[in-house]
């Protein structure tokens, strides 16, 4: 078909499909739809006062520089501890805007895990990776039956991605090993 | 009690944690009677989202009963079979009194960019989810609301976002009758977005993944015309051949921060998390859609940067469209399309997975075993 002002047309016209298809066309009419127009000020939230009652801050609460002051209501899950909570902290000095804020924190996790991990075997209740991971499932659930013979695009990678993921790893164990024997040789 | 925690990357477990409790006049306790997994927890879960500490409850996606509400609270009971939509918010900000419930100033210290997400990490407020047998719901009196006497819980489970998402991903196509839609995506989400276009008069809609079983559903449950991407050497042009050459008039990305199809990008943001999110779905969304078409963007990404294909977003005159779903205010509506049999929520759900074994369904979700499509998770106190 030659590039000319004509819109394709459906293989199936409105009729054809509102026939087909149960509640074909029922929000055709933008009215109908909930979301348009985006900003609608008529609804009724369920709010009935101008500015919330302020939540009880019960440690310093960590937030966003971008905010002038603490959000009245604020989630309590796990506060910041330890070397990661030191780390969140110092993230939560850079704006929102700054790549360092959301690398430092992506750190934070990481060593966070490591601590967890570490204190977890001083415990009663180790990290157990055959159980968190739900790895067993790969026998119950069709591991191999999910994902040969099916056209799935993450196979081509999935062999590669422990040692993609592994690899910052094993450069940062490498480089730790390497600047410890060297200062061990200037000791000697 | 029992309540499903993040012990790091790919690893969860349930452990016993002591019942929340009131922390503001407008909370309300509520004891979870379902609640599920969502494609979004995986980015969580892969540990892909900054600022998700060890010993966080995910989940925002959950219905339950009323335990105990705060002393400002009105409109809810002790008893009360309520529904939470995944957003927290106040009500009353700017943004709120616009409708923009994702978007609330008053619940999230820290951040500005997203709104209050259950279990979403502290980059989303730092609150515990639903994976739970008890959850905290601030604004009691704004969030929930009851459980229609004549909806199944399945149903009022998947209304909380994948549902409410998937139809307000629709809307944001601006979608005008007989218009081609491509949905990138044929998760819960992209299932419904590609059903709703539908009902907003589109003339043929398109879904693509690569999981052949997802495709199925979509042909079944969405009467979708589909194509799995692994059988065409470059999904964008296949795309243009079978809509005239111009490309489609509204893209959908359902896919959002994981997208496979590309290994430079998967590396760079699923493997090593040096970008907020692979975007291979929303560049194929750009790619695919005709010049001064619509793309909406209804997958998750962080808050890091992505390697988005702007350029040809400006230069094709596109208007992008997007934001976290304002889940309340598509409700009404949503319940008369339910109601009406126009959208069967529970057609999706495929696993329903005790909250014991819910490091079980983890894996399950994240490497699509077992042909899984939406999972939800069933609290042992129920």
């Amino acid at each position: 078909m030659p590039y000319t002002a004509d819109k394709p047309k459906p293989k199936e016209s409105s009729a054809q499909l509102r026939a087909r298809i149960p509640g074909w066309g029922v929000d055709l009419d933008p009215k109908d739809r909930p979301s348009v127009p985006r900003e609608r000020t008529d609804l009724v939230t369920g709010a009935h006062w101008e500015f919330p009652e302020r939540q009880e801050e019960k440690w310093p609460r960590e937030r966003s520089v971008e905010h002038r002051f603490l959000t009245p209501v604020f989630g309590t899950s796990t506060p910041p501890a330890g070397l990661s909570g030191m780390m969140r902290k110092v993230a939560y000095r850079y704006s929102e805007g700054r790549a360092a804020h959301w690398l430092i924190l992506l750190a934070a996790d990481r060593v966070n895990a490591w601590e967890s991990h570490l204190k977890s075997f001083i415990s009663l209740h180790p990290d157990n990776p055959i159980t968190e991971t739900g790895i067993l499932s790969e026998f119950s659930r069709h591991g191999l039956r999910s994902r040969f013979g099916r056209k799935r695009a993450d196979l081509a990678h999935q062999w590669i991605d422990p040692a993609i993921a592994a690899g910052p790893w094993i450069l940062v164990g490498g480089g730790v090993y390497a600047i410890a024997r060297t200062l061990a040789r200037r000791k000697t | 009690m029992k309540a499903m925690v993040y012990r790091g990357p790919y690893k969860v477990r349930v452990e016993e944690k002591d019942i929340p409790k009131l922390e503001h006049p407008n909370d309300a306790i509520v004891r979870v009677s379902l609640a599920a997994i969502c494609g979004s927890d995986l980015h969580l879960y892969h540990g892909m989202m900054p600022d998700t500490r060890i010993g966080m409850t995910f989940g925002h996606e959950f219905v339950g009963v009323v335990h105990e509400v705060g002393s400002s609270v009105q409109n809810l009971k002790p008893g009360d079979r309520v529904m939470v939509p995944f957003n927290i918010y106040c009500g009353s900000c700017y943004f709120c009194s616009r409708g923009l419930y994702s978007n609330c100033h008053n619940v999230n210290p820290n951040a500005t960019a997203v709104g209050g997400i259950y279990g979403y990490s502290h980059t989303c407020g730092g609150y515990d989810g639903g994976q739970a047998e008890y959850v905290r719901v601030p604004f009691a009196d704004v969030g929930p609301s009851l459980v229609p006497e004549w909806m199944e819980e399945e149903d009022a489970v998947l209304l909380t976002d994948a549902v409410a998402t998937g139809y307000f991903g629709a809307q944001l196509g601006d979608i005008s009758e007989g218009d081609t839609v491509v949905v990138f995506g044929a998760g819960p989400v992209g299932l419904v977005a590609a059903k709703s276009s539908w009902l907003m008069g589109a003339g043929r809609v398109i879904v693509i993944d690569h999981l052949e079983y997802r495709l199925e559903k979509a042909r079944a449950f969405a009467h979708a015309e589909t194509y799995n991407f692994v059988e065409y050497g470059d999904i964008v042009l296949h795309m243009k051949k079978i809509t005239d050459y111009l490309g489609a008039d509204v893209a959908i990305d359902a896919v959002g921060a994981e997208a496979d199809g590309n290994l430079t990008q998967h590396v760079t943001s699923s493997q090593l998390k040096l970008q907020g999110g692979s975007p291979v779905a929303l560049n194929w969304a750009i790619d695919s859609v005709r010049k001064g078409g619509t793309v909406s963007v209804m997958g998750a990404y962080g808050p890091m940067f992505s390697a988005v294909k702007f350029g040809d977003a400006m230069n094709k005159g596109l208007t992008l469209r997007m934001n976290q779903c304002p889940v309340k205010r598509q409700w009404p509506r949503l319940f008369e399309h339910v109601r009406n049999g126009y959208l069967k929520p529970n057609d999706i759900v495929t696993h329903r997975i005790p909250l014991e074994h819910i490091a079980e369904g983890y894996h399950m979700f994240s490497a699509k075993l077992d042909n899984i499509i939406k999972p939800l998770i069933v609290p042992s106190a129920s």
